[in-house]
């Protein structure tokens, strides 16, 4: 008798668990507003539909490496190489130069290289930098059709170094 | 000749008649097996594209995703383009392959399907097939194509295809008992083994209705045992990805490979096919017997529409069998089979036939 009752307690239960199942996939089958997709090419502009958001990339995201400048084309780094030491990867390179002020001899900055290519995005250069000469903006669209065209040079020409970093 | 959208058959019997009286009788018969063939060709292509573009649609729309949108607006194109990549792509040669049986395996399986869809009812006239016992043709037809897929494991020379055809051999010859038995079931009710006699037994409401209880037990176990006949959803282990790369057609490449994919899509309709004619009145309106005026405003809608709805309502279900369940064990598939479809089966036809035999079901 047991077994009987075993029998088909167990076949209803499992129909019922299907039918569960079932009423999930249904729920979202009818129910497009609930895709989590992004479309890309379309969302760059945003349009309607939540497939179709605005894309737009978090605070946080490390897209690539610049060195901001202010308005009178000043930046703050001093040309010390502690990023280049601390680059995991010899993505970075200071070129630095030398000039007389005051009779002594002062380092400053003349080319500040970044290989986006090889840049593996880890943030050590803008953690240990102890001007914070350096930060991270969230751009993502890097592809370009010649390599040397992701060597870049992040200081900007002519750029002096913002007055009272030392 | 009167082109009728809901009736072909005066404008077959006027081709007919034109052919026989134009031309003399045996090529008056070729032009129109030509003609037939063609008919079908084309649906078989057409419906084979759209269910595999719906498909993927489909279950992107389940898994939350938006499924191809990149060919056509929303996709329609992509399995266009889909079938022109392979139909161009290389056949690749296999090493101590059977090459005889390697090559006749996608054409026995995709023959199979052909034969059986010739049998299907799609309006009023338009049946190319009207066997008096056009139920068991379907049948025989149907678990023929496993000697294609046994073939297909066995010459390819491969362990996991072999491994894959012998499951799906264990599978069809365990399940086509229950889609026979339920079928029998609905001939029970019927009285005839001819789709149809089947189709205009159903003008005052289909089986499933007419037929209540004992009706909607054979649809369900027809439903899931249909599915594994189809070797799709939770039923796939012919071609486990996970264990067997692809199971049977792991070897096959181009358009060997677009002929298993078309043969699987297509028993797919055919399996969806027979459950609407048999269960839900095929191109048979839906009719309520007392509402004069409900029935003939049902009328108005062309048989065919009726059929593939049905059709496409069935076989919707089935893709979602495919996109909820998780794959059965091989045991739990057999055991799923012998210890609760073919019992339950068993007491489904004796009730049905009690309630023939009283009376008890609706209509008539």
């Amino acid at each position: 008798m047991k077994s009987i009752y075993q029998y088909f307690a167990g076949m209803f239960k499992g129909i019922w668990s299907l039918l569960v199942g079932m009423s999930v996939t249904t729920s979202y089958l009818f129910r497009p507003w609930t895709i989590v997709v992004q479309q890309y090419p379309e969302n760059r502009k945003g349009g309607r539909g939540r497939s179709h958001k605005k894309l737009e990339m978090f605070d946080r995201f490390k897209g690539e490496l610049i060195m901001p400048h202010n308005e009178a084309n000043e930046h703050k780094c001093t040309a010390c190489g502690i990023c280049e030491i601390n680059c995991p990867n010899g993505t970075i390179t200071v070129i630095s130069d030398q000039e007389l002020v005051d009779g002594k001899k002062k380092r400053f900055l003349d080319k500040h290289i970044y290989r986006l290519g090889m840049c593996s995005f880890c943030g050590l250069c803008v953690k240990t930098c102890p001007s914070k000469a350096l930060s991270f903006i969230p751009t993502f669209e890097h592809s370009v059709f010649d390599r040397t065209k992701l060597t870049k040079v992040l200081n900007m020409p002519d750029s002096k170094l913002m007055k009272g970093v030392e | 000749m009167k082109f009728d959208i809901y009736d072909f058959t005066s404008f077959n019997q006027y081709i007919d008649s034109f052919l026989y009286n134009n031309l003399p009788p045996l090529w008056a018969m070729i032009v129109e097996m030509v003609l037939i063939s063609v008919v079908f060709l084309i649906m078989y292509a057409v419906v084979g594209l759209f269910l595999v573009y719906w498909e993927r649609k489909f279950c992107g729309f389940i898994q939350n995703r938006v499924g191809p949108n990149r060919v056509g607006p929303y996709g329609i194109i992509q399995t266009v383009a889909d079938l022109l990549k392979l139909l161009v792509k290389e056949m690749v040669p296999i090493k101590k392959a059977d090459k005889l049986l390697f090559t006749l395996a996608p054409f026995i399986v995709i023959v199979c399907t052909f034969m059986t869809l010739a049998a299907l009812p799609v309006s009023k006239g338009l049946h190319a097939l009207d066997f008096n016992i056009g139920v068991f043709y379907i049948m025989a037809i149907s678990s023929m194509s496993v000697i294609g897929v046994l073939l297909a494991g066995w010459s390819s020379n491969n362990k996991y295809s072999l491994i894959g055809a012998m499951r799906s051999g264990a599978m069809i010859v365990s399940y086509e008992l229950s889609v026979g038995l339920s079928l029998v079931t609905m001939c029970v009710l019927a009285g005839s083994m001819q789709l149809s006699v089947i189709v205009e037994g159903q003008r005052d409401g289909w089986f499933i209705f007419t037929g209540h209880i004992p009706a909607f037990i054979a649809f369900i176990v027809f439903l899931i045992a249909g599915t594994a006949e189809t070797n799709r959803g939770p039923f796939d282990l012919a071609e486990a990805e996970s264990e067997l790369t692809a199971g049977f057609h792991t070897e096959y490449s181009g358009f060997k490979f677009a002929f298993f994919y078309l043969a699987e899509y297509m028993n797919l309709f055919l399996i969806s096919a027979v459950a609407a004619t048999v269960f839900w009145g095929g191109w048979m309106p839906f009719h309520i017997s007392g509402l004069v005026n409900f029935n003939e405003v049902m009328d108005f809608i062309p048989p065919f529409v009726w059929f593939f709805g049905k059709t496409f309502v069935v076989l919707c279900f089935i893709m979602l069998f495919k996109w909820t369940f998780p794959r059965l064990r091989i045991d739990q598939l057999l055991r799923l089979e012998w210890k609760y479809l073919l019992p339950i089966n068993l007491v489904n036809i004796l009730l049905m036939a009690l309630v023939v035999l009283m009376g008890w079901h609706f209509g008539k």
